[in-house]
């Protein structure tokens, strides 16, 4: 286990140590201590390696995250796994705004709460909330799937592209062009297994939740649908 | 009877043919006018601006014999690979999808001939113009189509993107038919639907935010990038100072004449300012934060000349990018293909559907057909000439003022024809020492 004292190294140390890790490395556990809320902490790694943060962490953290296993042992502040390509990253807390913005892999674990706008312009990112999401979640979600345990706040899945999200709780208000779908089996299948991966089985049935998706009528341009807009 | 001379026909100035045309054809549609390129309309702009060369107080130099220098560093404030290029005039972003890709490689082609950097644009980087582009800017836009790790790392420069002249506070579109498969896989989007990419960036507001997302850029790229603030000319003096304070290397400034792949005339004609009333205003945060030609400053937006870039780089710009102009040396609206613009209702010179991706010259489409018409060396060659003869007229403009370099240009050298560009470029008025709006507001 390599530990890293964020307070003592800095952030620039520990992200340029992190970097420097490339495919087949020895040194596969970290622990960074002292993170005292900084951003940008272990943005751009790119190697299977197991990261576990002691703490709070500011925005982006895990930003671009590719490979690795990243576990925030506090909560998360706005765009966490911001673009995250693979890997995964595990949050104990809430997670602030746009976690998992315009994601385009990988899996994005919450267990408390999450903001606003989680998931907005998520690219095939999957993202498990154990607890609730704020409002304007998923606006322009393009691909990947969102599951929420808990509640929606308003306007989810706004403008919404071909995402697929499953909430068990209430939904405050389903944003333009979201609507809600059938739950077919190959849905309850896909949610089965988001739920085992999303360390959330234990606490929700499939068949609890409603599948949200795109109705698909502001893909092109219609003036009757103008309002919608 | 007497004959009386009839009064004759007069159309009104409000409602001239043009607008009524565009009334009945919205009438007609029920949609308004979506269209390329920038705004249309007269401005002041740097054709208002004149030279006034050497005299008895300057001397010139020698045109084939003394030295005038063109070189520009940018991103020299924090980047630890700052970008070198020969020539002070770049390429503007311009997406593939808005493009084809072999238009992308003959902007690249052309851009490395000439010693300077291409951009890539809202649709991601593709290995055509990687490949043939020696330094390429790549774009963090809003939409974040395409955005990774590495390709992030393997660019020159990163242009984190606000705004853009020909729409200030709007966002990308590409309607459907030019959504291919290509460019619909690199985009996660479905094929053949109306793309209309977000206006704001999904995971920062303000310039707070902003400073954090640099931050991350350059933690991800080991503080090796050059990383660009790219700002419409919508409030340009405290826009350049966000962006300074944000951490900016380089400010780029793109007036209202600056083009677009696609957006409503109404937005192209009436959102922004032309580039000559923002240059002098971001200069001035520049000088006014002490961080002019430490944070430097690439304008664009209706730039055709070596006197255009001359007249930008007095004014205080450090470089200049192109857009349109570099389209049309590529080929774009070539009076040989006038048959074919008749046929889509228009006519060489004023041909401006690029969203439609019927372009018959090749450039602005997604049709496999028409992009075979079009030669990427060929159109490499052009535009290296292009850019080299801009660079030609822009040192000779640079000599007669008596300076050994292009950034030794200033507004001393420069008058103004017209009482409007004076008060904007802030120069005096020609044969006067006038500016208007001096000693009584900014």
């Amino acid at each position: 286990m390599q530990t890293f004292d964020l307070g003592k190294e800095g952030l620039r140390a520990l992200n340029s140590s992190l970097h420097a890790l490339k495919g087949q490395t020895n040194m596969t556990a970290w622990e960074v201590i002292n993170p005292k809320g900084a951003h940008a902490i272990a943005a751009g790694v790119d190697a299977p390696v197991d990261i576990t943060v002691r703490g709070s962490t500011g925005y982006y953290c895990a930003g671009m995250n590719k490979l690795a296993t990243i576990r925030i042992k506090g909560s998360a502040g706005p765009g966490v796994a911001e673009n995250m390509m693979s890997g995964t990253v595990i949050i104990d807390g809430d997670a602030s705004q746009y976690a998992g913005a315009t994601g385009r892999g990988g899996l994005l674990i919450i267990k408390g709460n999450a903001s606003s706008r989680c998931g907005i312009s998520m690219k095939g990112i999957d993202i498990v909330v154990h607890g609730s999401i704020g409002h304007m979640s998923c606006f322009m979600a393009q691909s990947g799937n969102m599951v929420v345990l808990g509640d929606a706040g308003e306007a989810l899945g706004d403008s919404l592209y071909e995402a697929r999200l499953f909430v068990r709780g209430s939904v405050k208000s389903l944003g333009a062009d979201c609507i809600e779908k059938e739950m077919r089996p190959e849905h309850i299948a896909l949610l089965s297994d988001l739920l085992k991966r999303g360390e959330a089985d234990g606490k929700a049935r499939p068949e609890e939740f409603k599948r949200y998706g795109s109705a698909r009528k502001l893909y092109n341009f219609n003036i009757d649908n103008a309002s919608a807009y | 009877m007497t004959e009386f001379p009839k009064t004759p026909p007069r159309y009104s100035a409000t409602f001239t043919p043009a607008i009524n045309a565009e009334i009945r054809r919205a009438a007609a549609s029920g949609i308004y006018d979506i269209r390329g390129g920038g705004t249309k309309r007269h401005l002041p702009h740097f054709d208002d601006l004149l030279f006034l060369g050497a005299s008895i107080s300057r001397y010139p130099l020698e045109g084939y014999r003394e030295k005038c220098a063109t070189d520009v560093w940018l991103g020299t404030r924090f980047a630890k690979k700052p970008i070198h290029l020969e020539i002070p005039i770049t390429i503007a972003g311009m997406s593939f999808g808005a493009l084809s890709g072999p238009a992308k490689e003959a902007l690249g082609r052309g851009a490395s001939a000439a010693g300077t950097s291409t951009t890539t644009g809202d649709g991601g980087m593709t290995e055509e113009e990687r490949g043939h582009s020696k330094t390429l800017v790549y774009q963090y836009l809003p939409s974040r189509y395409g955005m990774n790790p590495d390709d992030l790392r393997r660019a020159d420069a990163i242009e984190v993107v606000v705004g853009q002249g020909a729409k200030p506070g709007g966002g990308g579109m590409l309607l459907g038919q030019k959504i291919s498969d290509r460019v619909a896989n690199m985009r996660n989007l479905p094929k053949g639907i109306d793309q209309r990419s977000a206006c704001r960036h999904p995971d920062w507001t303000g310039p707070d935010d902003l400073e954090i997302k640099i931050m991350e850029i350059r933690e991800i790229t080991d503080w090796e990038k050059p990383i660009y603030v790219k700002i419409g000319g919508a409030r340009p003096y405290y826009d350049t100072a966000l962006a300074v304070k944000a951490g900016a290397d380089v400010v780029v400034l793109d007036g209202m004449q600056g083009g677009t792949a696609a957006t409503q005339d109404v937005f192209i004609e009436h959102v922004g300012m032309p580039i000559l009333a923002c240059i002098p205003q971001a200069v001035k945060a520049l000088q006014d934060l002490g961080m002019h030609r430490k944070v430097q400053l690439i304008v664009s937006g209706g730039i055709r000349s070596g006197a255009d870039v001359a007249k930008a780089m007095a004014l205080g710009a450090d470089a200049v990018a192109i857009g349109t102009a570099a389209l049309i040396a590529l080929g774009d609206n070539d009076p040989i293909w006038e048959e074919e613009y008749q046929k889509l209702g228009t006519t060489a010179d004023a041909y401006d559907d690029w969203h439609e991706g019927r372009d018959p010259a090749g450039i602005t489409t997604q049709d496999p057909e028409l992009s075979k018409r079009f030669d990427p060396v060929l159109g490499g060659r052009r535009l290296k000439n292009y850019l080299k003869v801009m660079t030609l007229e822009a040192q000779t403009i640079a000599r007669a003022c008596g300076k050994n370099h292009l950034h030794n240009l200033e507004p001393e050298d420069l008058c103004s024809l017209t009482i409007e560009a004076s008060a904007m470029a802030g120069v005096p008025l020609a044969g006067t020492n006038w500016i208007p709006g001096r000693n009584g507001g900014f």
